[in-house]
């Protein structure tokens, strides 16, 4: 599949900021992150602000823009609609969470009951619309790397992940500390780890869906092979669907995500762990700018190793 | 709405005969003419004039290559959308602008109320929808709505363009859902299938496959070699015939 970079940026920035809103409304609820204006402005704008630059970009791919409001409306079958319907209900607690948290209450207070209820209204709000991110691209039969239930977990587990990473930096960048957090951090980044190498694990050994025989019922007189194609350039459904990438550059790129969205992010944050305060705020930091570059190539490759099966009508083999 | 209806009326679709089709492309040209004035207009195409012309087409007609060696044969391959029965390219649209008509299962959409997001497209296994790149909202086959009602056209007309144009009668239209159709005894007396059945979407349009291969006398194709070089170095002929013949097989290695 064509990787579209406004689709990339938007399930990249908008996870993050799901994960960075998340991991914020925790803290919240169990009393861990104490209230201050200048960090609670900072945490909820970030979150907020990648959350809002994700799906302003996620229209960016649209054709017409300017209709992206129906997208509302067919919840009832569509993980897309059911997507933004979250993403804007989302908004609502997060919303008030984030001027209640700033605006009222003396620095250091408690959350009032009411901010709990809103923290926890935010938390399933954002893994529900990550879940239905992740199942946009699970719920296409016509794409084994994407048909898969595993999918929208990784959505939800990438997004806290990434959020971790960030909200580990905004704490030492503010001089807060939360007990045992960046153990939370290191775990997300360990089992995201786990869950990647088992997506690949699968995706390599999965058999194709379909075969050029299959595909134009004509595999009881033979092989077939493409003989003439159906138009002279490649036309929409080539250029959409049928992005290719050698096998010798995903291996390369793999090892990339291996390295730059779990490994070197994972010692970033070891360090912050054993390390004192400059080393911790260079480890969170570290961890944060490898993640960001990494999370795009895992992003980038979830679209480019994709195969749709109408290839199979344009001279692959299988697909 | 992009939620299926339970049953439809009829099932109005295309049986193609894929024994009869010439891959001559009248039906190819016949639909980007019809439908870039009708209900779709425009279909635009880009760079059509430059060095990598390209443009939204409802109707593909693809050659294939099928068997081997002496025994394989050439078959063209019309494809559009297929109006299935159940297909995702419908429930996925986050609009309602792609629908299924519950009065005859015609699958369309809506260009007013597409985004544009190209979701459909990708939930399309037969690669039957394709994006207008000007417009920003996604074409496909619309089975001619706006001819097989249209009282203001000739009896005759009131078919698909591309069934109209076809010079050697491949391609039929119907109602598949009435046993007594025309296209519907044809599917029973050829055998006609659907393409990639085991994805479930049930398609409307059905496929004819070819009838076995004749030689000229009207009979069965004689078992002939699957590597027919290898054969022919092998006749008996002059020395010189025989030198050519192990030079070649030599030199082509």
């Amino acid at each position: 599949m064509h990787p579209a970079y406004s689709v990339i940026f938007f399930t990249t920035a908008s996870g993050a900021g799901y994960g960075v809103l998340s991991l914020t409304a925790i803290g919240i609820i169990s009393g861990l992150v104490k209230r201050d204006m200048t960090f609670g402005l900072v945490a909820f704008g970030i979150a907020l602000g990648l959350i809002t630059a994700g799906l302003l970009s996620s229209t960016a791919h649209l054709g017409r823009p300017e209709r992206a409001w129906r997208a509302f409306s067919q919840w009832r079958s569509s993980w897309l609609s059911r997507e933004g319907v979250m993403a804007v209900a989302t908004y609502v607690p997060a919303g008030l969470l984030a001027i209640l948290w700033i605006f009222t209450g003396a620095p250091g207070s408690a959350a009032t009951s009411f901010e709990v209820v809103l923290a926890l209204l935010a938390v399933i709000g954002s893994i529900i619309t990550l879940y239905c991110t992740g199942m946009i691209y699970a719920s296409l039969r016509t794409i084994r790397h994407w048909n898969l239930s595993i999918v929208p977990i990784n959505y939800v587990v990438f997004g806290l992940m990434t959020g971790a990473v960030l909200f580990g930096f905004l704490l030492h960048l503010f001089g807060e500390s939360i007990e045992g957090f960046f153990w939370i951090t290191a775990l997300l980044l360990a089992g995201g780890l786990a869950m990647k190498t088992l997506y690949w694990m699968h995706v390599d050994a999965a058999k194709p869906i379909s075969t050029a025989e299959n595909a134009t019922g004509l595999g009881h007189i033979g092989k077939v092979r493409p003989f003439e194609a159906a138009h002279s350039t490649k036309n929409f459904v080539m250029r959409e669907m049928g992005y290719e990438i050698a096998r010798k550059h995903v291996m390369r790129l793999r090892n990339l995500t291996y390295l730059l969205a779990f490994g070197l992010p994972l010692l970033g944050t070891l360090a912050t762990i054993v390390g004192g305060t400059v080393m911790s705020l260079f480890g969170s930091f570290f961890a944060l700018a490898t993640i960001a570059v990494g999370i795009f190539i895992e992003r980038w490759l979830f679209f480019a190793e994709a195969e749709h099966v109408v290839n199979v009508y344009y001279g692959a083999e299988a697909a | 709405m992009t939620t299926l209806p339970e049953t439809t009326q009829k099932k109005l679709g295309l049986v193609i005969d894929l024994d009869t089709c010439v891959g001559c492309q009248a039906c190819v040209t016949s639909c980007k003419e019809w439908n870039t004035g009708g209900y779709s207009a425009p279909l635009t195409d880009q760079d059509p004039y430059g060095a990598d012309p390209h443009g939204t087409w409802l109707n593909r007609v693809h050659a294939y290559e099928v068997g081997d060696g002496a025994k394989s044969q050439a078959v063209h391959f019309p494809r559009s959308c297929l109006h299935c029965e159940e297909p995702d390219c419908v429930t996925v649209c986050p609009t309602g602008a792609s629908y299924k008509r519950e009065e005859d299962g015609i699958v369309l959409v809506n260009p007013d109320t597409c985004i544009g997001c190209k979701l459909c497209s990708w939930a399309c296994p037969y690669g039957a929808r394709e994006y207008d790149y000007k417009v920003g909202v996604m074409r496909k086959c619309t089975l001619c709505v706006d001819r097989i009602y249209n009282d203001n056209l000739p009896e005759e007309d009131r078919v698909p363009a591309c069934v109209r144009a076809c010079p050697t009668g491949a391609r039929h239209f119907g109602d598949v859902a009435d046993p007594q159709s025309d296209v519907s005894k044809l599917v029973a007396d050829r055998e006609g299938y659907d393409l990639m059945a085991d994805f479930g979407y049930k398609p409307q349009n059905k496929y004819l496959p070819p009838r076995p291969k004749r030689n000229g006398s009207g009979v069965q194709a004689i078992e002939t070699s699957d590597e027919p070089t290898t054969k022919a170095h092998q006749t008996p002929g002059s020395a010189l015939e025989k030198l050519f013949s192990w030079a070649d097989q030599k030199l082509s290695r």
